[in-house]
């Protein structure tokens, strides 16, 4: 049951999950909230865990969280689960998405859910970075964090750093600050 | 015609190196996984250039085009474009090989680094190293946010809509699942009503020059 569960529930993120990776996590936390998976604090944990791992962040997230739930069946249930919308959607509609892909009516669509999708990347960033609330702010813990990842920022964003090495770079400056 | 090789292919039987394939097509993939830190869009030039440079499955048009297609459906564009590239070389078993391929080693690699954090999260050296990877996730889900907002949100409009979404996942409980399929029917009322009043209509940013090409595909929808 708790299989099915964590199946469905990837299955459908895995059918809306324009954007990739991290606009996926919002909707992870809301289904993980909803049926009492983990808590808040065990989820940040697990999905800067699947963060650090190669690969999508989103299908490394459903991994962790399926197995922390139901043990191996459920990392692989759930990791089954969101993969498949796109090899289903890739072979029932390959052919459509080429000749759809330039049509106005998606581009249409897409100038509404671009925005959408850029919002929930947004609030993922915000509810990591404050992760128990506003409160989270008055904790030297959270702003030597967030100092961390600012700096992660800018690496890559200015320096073009290699995720790889900016992730082994942090984790040493956790050690030297924590 | 696009894909008429891997229509053919899936509805008959399979050519005699059928087998041969669905191998070579687990293989590429299966290497480009454990590569791919930071996400899908790092996946992007080693799956162009082992399918366009090194093997020649696929011309570099089409390759673009199947990568703007792969960016833009639902998941990860990594995995869109493993079974997209599998299923234009060998049909539906292509497809499910190269998704094999590529989703196996990152599955493994998630489980050798949860028994790890497993075994030594007590240690006050691991959770102080884990405090600051938990910082460059920060870091890493805002760049994904700044890139994805700098290619959409480029006129008036686009910017409240993504503010209006924000406040709402802030303040109300709502399932994102409905911003989500929310977001595809606004952007054409939207659409509709800038016609109907005569405003100027653009839906996509104006690219300049091809020197953003890859932060361009990364986020592509």
């Amino acid at each position: 049951m708790l299989l099915w569960q964590l199946f469905i529930s990837f299955l459908k993120i895995g059918f809306v999950s324009f954007g990739g990776g991290y606009a996926v996590i919002p909707l992870i936390q809301h289904d993980s909230e909803q049926y009492g998976w983990m808590a808040a604090e065990p989820f940040r944990q697990t999905v800067s865990l699947a963060g650090m791992a190669p690969g999508s962040i989103a299908t490394n997230s459903a991994t962790l969280i399926g197995y922390q739930v139901a043990g191996i069946p459920g990392a692989a249930m759930a990791t089954l689960g969101i993969v498949l919308p796109s090899l289903v959607l890739v072979i029932t509609l390959a052919g459509l998405f080429y000749r759809l892909h330039g049509s106005q009516v998606v581009k249409s669509s897409f100038y509404g859910l671009r925005p959408i999708v850029t919002g929930l990347i947004a609030y993922a960033a915000i509810h990591f970075g404050l992760g128990s609330g506003w409160s989270a702010l008055s904790e030297l813990t959270t702003w030597l964090t967030l100092l961390i990842g600012a700096a992660v920022f800018v690496a890559i964003v200015r320096y073009k750093a290699h995720p790889l090495l900016v992730i082994l770079g942090s984790a040493v400056m956790g050690i030297v600050l924590f | 015609m696009l894909f008429s090789t891997a229509r053919t292919d899936s509805t008959s039987q399979p050519p005699a190196r059928g087998l041969a394939m669905w191998i070579d097509l687990f293989w590429v993939f299966f290497k480009i996984g454990p590569a791919t830190f930071g996400g899908g869009y790092a996946m992007i030039p080693m799956i162009e250039r082992e399918v366009v440079e090194r093997r020649g499955w696929i011309e570099q048009d089409e390759m673009n085009d199947l990568l703007s297609v792969a960016g833009s459906a639902p998941g990860g564009v990594g995995v869109n474009a493993s079974a997209f590239v599998g299923y234009r070389m060998a049909g539906v078993t292509g497809a499910i090989a190269a998704t094999l391929g590529i989703t196996l080693p990152t599955f493994l690699i998630v489980f050798v680094l949860s028994l790890f954090y497993s075994l030594f999260h007590d240690q006050p050296k691991v959770q102080a190293a884990f405090q600051g990877i938990k910082g460059a996730v920060i870091g890493l889900i805002a760049v994904a946010a700044y890139r994805m907002g700098k290619s959409s949100l480029f006129d008036r409009t686009t910017m409240i809509v993504a503010a209006v979404a924000l406040m709402i996942l802030l303040l109300t409980g709502l399932n994102p699942i409905f911003l989500i399929l929310s977001g595809l029917v606004i952007g054409l009322l939207i659409i509709r009503v800038k016609k109907a009043l005569g405003l100027r209509i653009r839906t996509e940013k104006e690219r300049g020059s091809g020197k953003d090409n890859t932060t361009y595909i990364e986020y592509y929808i």
